[in-house]
C-alpha cells in the first residue's frame, strides 16, 4: 500500500510540472501580447519601441522563455505568485482573498451535488424500469443538458426580478452576515451543483446496474439475504469504485462550471478572475490560477487512486 | 457433406445480420424520446440549411426604430438593442453551432482517434509519450483548456474550432486507446498479422471498424457537448465575434435587459438546449442499440 501511495505522489508531481509547462509556454507561444494589451487598455496614444521593451524587461518578457520558466518556479517554491501585468499588484493577495470565496461556492455545490446525485442513480439501478426510475432518469438527462450560465439567468429572473425571493448576484463573506450569504448563494450553488448531480446520477447508475448483474449478486439473492444486504452489502460496496471515479471528476466539472457560474452571479471568486485575466492575458494570473486547478485535480486523482487501493486489494499488488 | 453444410451455413450467416439489424431499428426507435431527438436534429438541420428562406429578416440589419420591441406579430420574438430581429438571428445561430460543432467532432474525433489508435497499437514508448501527452492535458477541465486557447488567440470562428479541437482531442484519444488495446487482444487480430497483414491494413480494416459502434455513440453526445462548450465560449465574450449571429452571445447581450426583454436571453437559451437534449438523446439510444453487453436485455 505505501509503495502504491508513493508512485501515486511520484507521478502526480510530474504531472503537475508538465500541466505547468503546458500552461506557461502555451501562453507565450500562442498570439497575443500582454504589454501590447496594456497598452491599448490604458489608451496609451503615444508609446515606442522602447518603453515596449522597457516594460517587457520589467516582467522579465524579454528573457529566453526556459529561463522565465525557471524563475517563475523558483518564485514559486518560494511563495511568490508574481506582480500583475495589467495592475501592478500582488498576484498572491488577491488569489488568497478570492480563493476561499470559490472554495465556499464550489465546495458547497460538490458536496451538495454528490449527495444528491450518487442515491439517486442507486435508486434508479435498483428500481430499474419503474416509474421512479424513469422520472429521474429523465430529469437527469435534461440536466446535463442544461446550459448553466443560462438556468443561472432564467433563475435570476424569476426568483430575483418577478418574486423578489432572493437577491440577485453578489458575494457576502457568511462571517459578515451569515443570513444574506447563504440567500446570495442559493441561486449560484443549483446552477452549479445541477451538473454534477445529474452526472452522478447517470453515472452511478450504469455503475451500479453494471455491478447488480453480476453472478455474485445473484448468489446473493439466492442465499435469501434481505434486499437491504444485497444491495448494501454486496452492490454498493463492489460499485464504489466507479463510483469513487466520479466525485474525482466531479472536481473538474465544478472548476470548469464555477468560471461561468462566478461570471453570471458576479461572484469574486477565481473563476471571474481567470476570464478576465485570460482576455487580459495577463499571465502572471493565468498561470497562477491555473497552477492552482492543476493542484486541485492533481490531488483528487490522487485521493481516487489510493481510495482504490484501499477498497480493492487486488489493485495493490499490481 | 460440405455441399449441403454450405447451404446450411448461408442461411444461418446471413440470419443474425438481419435480426441485428432489425434489433437496432427497434431498439432505437422504440423510445419515444430517441424518437423525439432525431426529429429536432432535422429540424433544426432545415432550418440551419434554409436559414434565409426562414428568417423573417435579415439578422444583421439594425432598424433602430424598432430596437428593443417587445414579441409582436411583426417580430416574433421581439428585437435586440440596436433592432435587430431574434427570432431572424436564433435562426442564422443555428448556423453557427451546428457547423461549429460538426467541423470540431470531425476534426477532434480524426486526430484524437488517430492517435489513440498509434498509441494503443504500438504499445511500448510511443503509448507512453502520447497518453501520458494526454493525461497532462485532461488536467484542464476542457472548458477551462478551451477558453484560455480562445482567449490567447483572440475572437473569431477559426479560433473558436482550434480552441474547442484541442480541448476534445484527448476525450477521443483515450477511448479509442482503451478501444484498441481491448480489440488487438483478439484472435482474428493475430490470424491477420500472421497472413502477413501490413499494420496500415490491420488499422484500418480491423481496428477502426470494429470500434465504430463506441465511437457513433460517442461522436453523437460530443456533438452535444461542442454546441454547449462553444456556447460558453461566445458568453464569455471570447467565442464567435460581435456581428455573426451565435446563440451563446445572445443570452449574454440579453442579459442587460433582462427585466424588460427576458426573450432577448431566455430564448436563445433554449435553442442550445434543445439541441443538445437531442444529441444526447439520440446517442443514448445508439448506446442501447449499438451495446453488445445489452444484448438481449433490450
Amino acid at each position: 500500500m505505501l509503495a502504491l501511495i508513493i508512485r501515486r505522489i511520484i507521478l502526480a508531481i510530474i504531472i503537475l510540472i508538465a500541466a505547468t509547462l503546458l500552461i506557461f509556454f502555451g501562453m507565450r507561444l500562442l498570439p497575443g501580447d500582454p504589454v501590447l494589451m496594456l497598452v491599448t487598455k490604458n489608451q496609451q496614444q503615444e508609446f515606442n519601441e522602447e518603453y515596449l521593451l522597457e516594460l517587457r524587461h520589467q516582467h522579465g518578457l524579454d528573457k529566453p522563455m526556459p529561463v522565465q520558466y525557471f524563475n517563475w518556479a523558483d518564485d514559486v517554491l518560494h511563495g511568490n505568485f508574481g506582480v500583475s501585468i495589467l495592475t501592478q499588484r500582488p498576484v498572491a493577495d488577491e488569489l488568497f482573498r478570492r480563493l476561499p470565496i470559490s472554495i465556499h461556492v464550489g465546495g458547497l455545490a460538490f458536496i451538495i451535488g454528490h449527495i444528491l446525485g450518487i442515491p439517486a442513480g442507486i435508486i434508479c439501478a435498483v428500481r430499474r424500469g419503474k416509474r421512479l426510475d424513469t422520472v429521474i432518469t429523465t430529469l437527469a438527462n435534461i440536466g446535463i443538458t442544461i446550459p448553466n450560465f443560462w438556468l443561472g439567468i432564467l433563475m435570476m429572473y424569476a426568483f430575483g426580478f418577478q418574486l423578489h425571493f432572493l437577491p440577485i448576484m453578489g458575494y457576502t463573506s457568511p462571517f459578515d452576515d451569515f443570513w444574506l450569504s447563504t440567500r446570495q448563494l442559493i441561486m449560484p450553488v443549483i446552477c452549479l451543483a445541477l451538473f454534477p448531480i445529474a452526472g452522478a446520477a447517470r453515472q452511478a447508475r450504469s455503475a451500479m446496474l453494471e455491478v447488480m448483474s453480476q453472478d455474485y449478486i445473484r448468489t446473493a439473492w439466492s442465499k435469501g439475504l434481505r434486499e437491504r444486504t444485497v444491495i448494501i452489502r454486496h452492490g454498493i460496496k463492489n460499485g464504489m469504485i466507479p463510483i469513487i471515479t466520479l466525485a474525482g471528476m466531479g472536481i473538474a466539472s465544478i472548476i470548469g462550471g464555477a468560471v461561468v457560474i462566478e461570471t453570471v452571479f458576479n461572484i469574486p471568486g477565481l473563476g471571474r478572475l481567470l476570464v478576465s485575466s485570460v482576455i487580459n492575458q495577463d499571465y502572471p494570473y493565468v498561470q497562477a490560477i491555473t497552477l492552482f486547478v492543476a493542484v486541485a485535480v492533481v490531488l483528487a486523482n490522487l485521493i481516487v487512486d489510493i481510495s482504490y487501493g484501499w477498497l480493492d486489494p487486488r489493485i495493490r499488488y499490481r | 457433406m460440405s455441399k449441403t453444410g454450405a447451404q446450411n451455413t448461408v442461411p444461418q450467416e446471413t440470419a443474425p445480420r438481419v435480426s441485428e439489424f432489425r434489433r437496432f431499428r427497434r431498439v432505437f426507435l422504440n423510445r419515444r424520446l430517441v424518437v423525439f431527438g432525431m426529429v429536432v436534429i432535422l429540424v433544426f438541420v432545415v432550418v440551419a440549411i434554409f436559414a434565409p428562406l426562414l428568417a423573417p429578416y435579415d439578422p444583421y440589419m439594425p432598424d433602430p426604430n424598432y430596437a428593443l420591441s417587445q414579441p409582436s406579430q411583426k417580430h416574433l420574438l421581439g428585437t435586440d438593442a440596436i433592432g435587430r430581429d431574434t427570432l431572424s438571428r436564433i435562426i442564422y445561430g443555428t448556423r453557427t453551432s451546428l457547423m461549429i460543432g460538426l467541423i470540431v467532432v470531425s476534426l477532434a474525433a480524426t486526430i484524437g482517434m488517430s492517435l489513440g489508435m498509434i498509441a494503443g497499437y504500438h504499445g511500448g514508448w510511443v503509448y507512453t509519450v502520447i497518453m501520458r501527452a494526454i493525461d497532462v492535458l485532461m488536467i484542464f477541465p476542457m472548458i477551462l483548456l478551451a477558453l484560455i486557447i480562445a482567449a490567447m488567440l483572440g475572437e473569431g470562428i477559426r479560433n473558436v474550432i482550434i480552441a474547442l479541437t484541442i480541448g476534445m482531442v484527448p476525450v477521443y484519444a483515450r477511448l479509442m486507446c482503451s478501444q484498441v488495446l481491448s480489440i488487438k487482444e483478439n484472435e482474428y487480430i493475430m490470424a491477420a498479422r500472421t497472413i502477413g497483414a501490413s499494420n496500415p491494413h490491420i488499422m484500418l480494416r480491423h481496428l477502426v471498424p470494429n470500434s465504430i459502434p463506441t465511437l457513433i455513440v460517442v461522436i453523437t453526445m460530443m456533438l452535444g457537448t461542442t454546441v454547449l462548450a462553444e456556447a460558453v465560449l461566445s458568453f464569455l465574450g471570447v467565442g464567435i465575434e460581435p456581428p455573426t449571429a451565435a446563440w451563446g452571445s445572445m443570452v449574454n447581450d440579453g442579459r442587460q435587459y433582462l427585466l424588460t426583454n427576458p426573450m432577448l436571453s431566455f430564448t436563445p437559451g433554449l435553442a442550445i438546449m434543445s439541441l443538445v437534449f437531442a444529441f444526447n438523446m439520440v446517442g443514448d439510444g445508439l448506446r442501447d442499440a449499438l451495446d453488445p453487453r445489452l444484448r438481449g436485455l433490450l
